[in-house]
Formats: C-alpha cells, sequence, structure tokens
C-alpha cells in the first residue's frame, strides 16, 4: 500500500506485561475505506494491539508511522451510561470531544446509527445490538480517520449482528478506516479487505482471507477450518 | 469537567432510590448517635412515700423558715415519682419491678432537722435487677440528698453564726416566746473597764478585773474569726472547675457537631467512591482518559461533585436541627467553612477508596467498614484507655479526615477553639488521599 493511501500505519510495536510479552514486533498499515480484521486466539494480542493503536496505551518499542487525524475507539463492552438516555450519551461525548455543533453531531449519529427512533430511551432498557451501535456512535462522533472496534459483535444475535454490520459497511463506505478485532472468523471472511492473524503476541499473517485460503492451499474447506489448519500449521 | 458533572448529576437524578438512602442513612445513624449522645438515661421510677404531715413541711431555724418541699421539687425533676399512701406499698412496687427505688421521708425529719439534736435520716429502698439503672437512681438520690444537706448546713451555720453575733455584740434573744436582753462580750469588756478605773490604785480587784478583761477581749476577737471557721465547717472542700483543654461545649452541642460530622462523611464517601469506581463498572474510564478527560481533572470533579452534594445535605441538616436546638447563625461562614473543609478532604478520600476498589459495591462496602471504626475511635475520650493506646488512637484518627472534621464542625458550631489548624489539617488530607486517588487511578481501567 502507498503511504499516500495510509491512514494508519504502525512498525514493530512491542508491549509487555512484567514477563510476559503480549505482542511481539507486529506492524500494521490500513487505508482509507479499508476494513482490516485482526484475529487469533485467546490472549493473541488483539485488544494490546488495538489499545495501543487507540493511544490507551503506550508500546515498549516500535511507534505510529502514520497517525490519522482522529482515531474513534469502541471497546468491546458498552462504554455507556445505562442511567443516561441515547440523546444525552451521545450529547456528553460531543461536548467532551468538543464537537463545534454537538446538537448537529448527535442528530447525524442518531441518523447514521438508525437509532432516531430510540433517542430518549435509556442505555440499560437497549438491546445488546443497539447498545452497541450507540457505542460506535459514541466512537465516530468526532468524525474519525480510523474507527478501531474490539470484539463489535461479540454477544449480539445474527439478526442484530447483521444490522451491525450494515452499519460498519455503511462508515467504511464513506471512507472510514475500520480495524476490528473479532472472535468471529465468518466474519474476518465476509467483511475484511485485509486480515491479520495474530498469536501469542506474534504476527502470523497479514493478506486478504482469500491469499490465507490460497496460503493453507486447502480448499474446500470453510474459512474456519482453513484458519484453524493455519494456525496448526504455525505451531498453534 | 462540567459537562461530567452535569451527567453525574443527571445519574443521580435517575437514581432517586440511591439518593434517599444516601442521604436518610447518614441522617438517621446522626440522629440516633445525637440522641445518644445529647440525652441522658430515661427518668427512673420511684415510688415516693411523703409522712410529714402538710403542716410539718417548714421548718424553722433561726428565725427563718425552710420550705421542705422545695427540696423535692428539686428531686423530682431526676426522678419519674409514684406517690405511694404507706410504706408496704411503696415495698410492693419495687419487689414487683414497677419502680426503681422507693424513697421514703418519716414524720419526723421536720422536727429532727430543727431540733439538731439528732441527724433527719431517710430511707431508701432499691430494685438492684438492672445494675445500670439501679447505679443511675442511687447516683441521683444521693446527689439531691446532699444538694439538700449542703442548703441545711447553710442554714445552720447562718443560724450559729447569729449567736455568735449576739455573744459578741449582744442585743436581743427570743426564746420559748419570752424576749432576752444579752449584754454581749464587747459592752462587758467597756464595762469592765469602767469599773477598773473606779477602783482604787492599790486594790487588788484591779488585776483580777484585767484578767477578766483580757479574756473579754481575747473572745470578742476569735469570736470574730468564726465565721470563716464555720463557713469552712458547712463546706469543707470547695470545687473550683477550670477548663483546661477543649472548649466548654454543652453535650448537645456537641452532638450536633459529632451528628454533621456524621452524615458529611457518610454522603460524601459513599458518592465520590461509587461515582468514581462506577465510571469502571460503565467502561467509560478508557474512553474518558483517551484525550477526553485527564486523570486528575476526573477525580477532581468526582470531588467536586461529593462535596457540592454533601455540603447541600449536610446545611439542610443543620437548618432543620436549627428548629430544635438554638444554633448561632451568625456564625455561618465558619461553618461554611468547616463543611466545606471536610467535604473536600471526605471527597479525596472516597476517590480514593473508589480507585483503590474499582467496583461500586466493593466501594460502598470499603466506605462503610473504614467509617465506622475511624467514628468511634475518633470519639474515644482521653483517660478512658490507656495512655499508650490512647496516643496510638489519636495517630490513627488524625490519618482520616473525620476527627478533624469533628473538630472544625465543634468550633465553627459552638465556637470551642480555633477552626484553623482543623482545617489545615482537613487541606492536608485532601492532599494526602487525592495523590492516594490519583496513583489508583493508575491501575483503574
Amino acid at each position: 500500500m502507498e503511504t499516500a493511501t495510509v491512514t494508519l500505519a504502525a512498525r514493530e510495536l512491542v508491549k509487555r506485561y512484567g514477563d510476559r510479552t503480549a505482542l511481539r514486533h507486529v506492524s500494521l498499515s490500513a487505508g482509507p475505506g479499508e476494513l482490516v480484521a485482526v484475529i487469533g486466539p485467546n490472549g493473541a494480542g488483539k485488544t494490546t494491539l488495538l489499545s495501543i493503536l487507540a493511544g490507551i496505551q503506550q508500546p515498549d518499542e516500535g511507534e505510529l508511522t502514520v497517525l490519522p487525524k482522529g482515531v474513534g475507539w469502541v471497546p468491546q463492552q458498552a462504554a455507556l451510561y445505562g442511567k443516561l438516555i441515547v440523546e444525552e450519551n451521545l450529547f456528553l461525548f460531543a461536548r467532551l470531544e468538543r464537537c463545534p455543533n454537538p446538537r448537529a453531531t448527535v442528530d447525524r449519529m442518531l441518523e447514521l446509527s438508525d437509532l432516531r427512533e430510540r433517542a430518549r430511551d435509556q442505555v440499560s432498557t437497549l438491546s445488546g445490538g443497539n447498545r452497541q451501535r450507540v457505542n460506535i456512535a459514541i466512537g465516530l462522533l468526532a468524525e474519525p480517520e480510523v474507527l478501531l472496534l474490539d470484539e463489535p459483535s461479540a454477544a449480539l444475535d445474527p439478526r442484530q449482528r447483521a444490522r451491525l454490520w450494515e452499519f460498519i459497511l455503511r462508515l467504511a463506505g464513506v471512507g472510514t478506516t475500520v480495524i476490528y478485532a473479532t472472535h468471529n472468523v465468518q466474519e474476518a471472511d465476509r467483511y475484511a479487505d485485509q486480515l491479520i492473524v495474530l498469536a501469542d503476541g506474534e504476527r502470523l499473517f497479514d493478506g486478504s482471507p482469500r491469499e490465507l485460503e490460497q496460503e493453507v492451499g486447502t480448499t474446500g474447506l470453510d474459512f474456519e477450518e482453513a484458519f484453524v489448519e493455519f494456525l496448526h500449521g504455525r505451531g498453534h | 469537567m462540567r459537562w461530567l458533572l452535569l451527567k453525574d448529576l443527571q445519574i443521580l437524578r435517575r437514581s432517586p432510590l440511591l439518593v434517599a438512602l444516601l442521604v436518610l442513612y447518614p441522617i438517621v445513624i446522626a440522629v440516633l448517635i445525637g440522641f445518644a449522645l445529647s440525652r441522658g438515661p430515661e427518668k427512673p421510677r420511684v415510688a415516693f412515700l411523703n409522712q410529714v404531715p402538710r403542716t410539718a413541711n417548714r421548718i424553722s431555724l433561726g428565725g427563718e423558715q425552710i420550705d421542705a418541699s422545695k427540696y423535692a421539687n428539686q428531686l423530682f425533676k431526676a426522678i419519674e415519682p409514684v406517690r405511694v399512701s404507706s410504706r408496704d406499698e411503696a415495698l410492693d412496687k419495687v419487689r414487683s419491678g414497677d419502680v426503681l427505688a422507693a424513697l421514703i421521708i418519716p414524720p419526723d425529719i421536720t422536727q429532727k432537722l430543727q431540733s439538731g439534736l439528732e441527724p433527719a435520716k431517710v430511707q431508701v429502698l432499691y430494685n438492684a435487677e438492672d445494675p445500670v439503672k439501679a447505679r443511675f437512681v442511687r447516683n441521683t438520690i444521693k446527689a439531691q440528698v446532699q444538694d439538700a444537706n449542703t442548703a441545711l448546713t447553710r442554714q445552720f451555720t447562718k443560724v450559729a453564726l447569729g449567736y455568735l453575733d449576739l455573744l459578741v455584740t449582744g442585743g436581743k434573744f427570743s426564746f420559748l416566746g419570752r424576749d432576752f436582753d444579752v449584754l454581749g462580750l464587747q459592752k462587758a469588756e467597756q464595762i469592765l473597764a469602767a469599773a477598773q478605773r473606779d477602783l482604787p490604785r492599790r486594790s487588788a480587784l484591779r488585776g483580777q478585773l484585767e484578767a477578766v478583761i483580757r479574756f473579754a477581749r481575747l473572745a470578742r476577737e476569735n469570736l470574730d474569726l468564726s465565721d470563716d471557721v464555720l463557713s469552712s465547717v458547712g463546706t469543707p472542700i470547695h470545687v473550683e472547675q477550670r477548663v483546661v483543654k477543649g472548649g466548654s461545649t454543652p453535650l448537645d452541642a456537641f452532638a450536633i457537631a459529632v451528628a454533621v460530622a456524621i452524615s458529611l462523611m457518610f454522603v460524601t464517601l459513599l458518592l465520590a467512591a461509587g461515582t468514581l469506581a462506577l465510571e469502571r463498572e460503565e467502561n467509560a474510564f478508557p474512553r474518558l482518559v483517551r484525550g477526553l478527560v485527564s486523570r486528575t481533572a476526573l477525580l477532581l470533579e468526582k470531588a467536586a461533585l461529593a462535596a457540592v452534594c454533601s455540603l447541600g445535605v449536610t446545611l439542610i441538616m443543620l437548618a432543620g436541627l436549627g428548629l430544635f436546638v438554638d444554633l448561632d447563625w451568625g456564625r455561618f461562614p465558619l461553618w461554611l467553612a468547616g463543611l466545606a473543609g471536610g467535604a473536600l478532604a471526605f471527597a479525596a478520600m472516597g476517590t480514593a477508596l473508589g480507585a483503590l476498589a474499582r467496583e461500586v459495591r466493593a466501594a460502598s462496602l470499603l466506605a462503610f467498614m473504614l467509617a465506622l471504626p475511624i467514628v468511634f475511635l475518633a470519639l474515644v475520650p482521653s483517660g478512658s484507655v490507656a495512655p499508650t493506646l490512647y496516643d496510638v488512637i489519636r495517630v490513627i484518627s488524625a490519618l482520616f479526615p473525620f476527627k478533624a472534621a469533628l473538630d472544625a464542625m465543634n468550633a465553627a458550631l459552638n465556637d470551642s477553639g480555633g477552626i484553623g489548624v482543623p482545617l489545615l489539617h482537613l487541606g492536608a488530607l485532601f492532599l494526602a488521599f487525592g495523590a492516594l486517588g490519583r496513583l489508583g487511578l493508575r491501575r483503574f481501567a
């Protein structure tokens, strides 16, 4: 990928927690409108990688070589105030993000997330899917170039998951770079342009889902089986 | 920071049960403690049998009438009298537990007091099933009898002094309806001196009269000193009371300071700890500190919210208490200073607890578990435990804001010493707990 079209790039990221190394020299880059899936077994370092890209944690080694204008961060568990209504949550974060026109920003997010009718509902009364949409909408308030999603569809039923992906694809369609960590390999296969496979903090693969299948060389298997085969082949 | 404050207020507004508990619980605790501190034990029921005839209620001493019922009324302020008509009835009531004691005044008490020839006696019968109440009754009756004894001794002394004065200076004296002229030592001395002057120079009687005159002078001069001696005999030990440490705060006024400090502590601690821990429970903390709000600003916001809310609650509480007790509203600025100092120190402690506990329930539990012993330790009076233990208690109390907040509120409400030192202490604790809270936020997410 050419530098001119890269919105986010990181080189040789290392993160240690005491004696344990959570990330081992991981590099990546992503362009506008690109959907990047970070997959791997539990403890692979997916959340650590995303939290470094979000600026929540600092790497022990390595650096972010291309910094986007803004990074929206959507943690795995909805970071929302259950006692507030949807609109109040959006307003609060719009003001904290110092959006020039919080009212207009909130309206735009309610439209984008298709939550206009639920705007006056207390967040604690929303379904998991709707809560996650509010969670993502908050990540988008400052109109970031890059949106980081940690397990965005975890604990959602298939219908909610489908609606959520519709929403995410719409964002990518307007040029937002979306980097998401997931356990759901099918979601990576279906939606990702680029796939980063992590295991024990090490980047094992960086390419498209099709390239992964080709690397495994197992035609006739579904993607999940191909992924498991890939991990076995790499000793995981 | 103001948007976070607004958000927390919105959350509180939507949690009426929590707010009600937060406000009511400390007030209930405070009122209970206030009652326990300010209210003495209930008046004990004591059977009272007065066998003195109504016509013999007055004692005549030295021409002055003393009404014995005055002392009974004083006693009735301390006990709940149950009037009985016989000694047997009094005894039955004590045995049955209907009353804790019986006080029997014999019919001849006024005669004995008046004659002064033998001591007058009252009889007290106790029911000692409840040792605490029995001791209280014993002490109450003893104190009242002591008061009556003192008053009567004063009267006897006055009478005796009158007689001595009569002996020294002379005058009229009434006895059994007859008046007598008493010459007195002074006049006797003058008469003897005049008689001595009229005697021939060589008369043997001159020397004898001189000896009598010297005796009369000596007796008069020494009897003049008898006022002080008799006063000392009447009240051999005088008690001179002086406060050398701490103010002279009445117990109920101190109870208000305790109640206010307790309410301030509970509301502030729970709010500060709970709202900070809630940021983590709602997973909002990482999102907030990702450039939206600094950790220090977040701590300050929680501290400010808790301090302002508790300040409001305690001011309302003081206004309510003001309806029942006499509070000096002229000292309102000092109240505010004391409350603000205490609220900020408690708020900093609350944020430290919230940062360390990291969960609302754990933070609330920790706040309760810490707060109650801190209160009890701060209320331990000196002299009630061994000196070394008391020093340890003082050090522990000084590490938490309750004692300093209590001192500040006591000074603000009751003028019991300066408020400056407690406020400085609270300021130091605010900084120390603030630093601890900030440290706790490093591993908060």
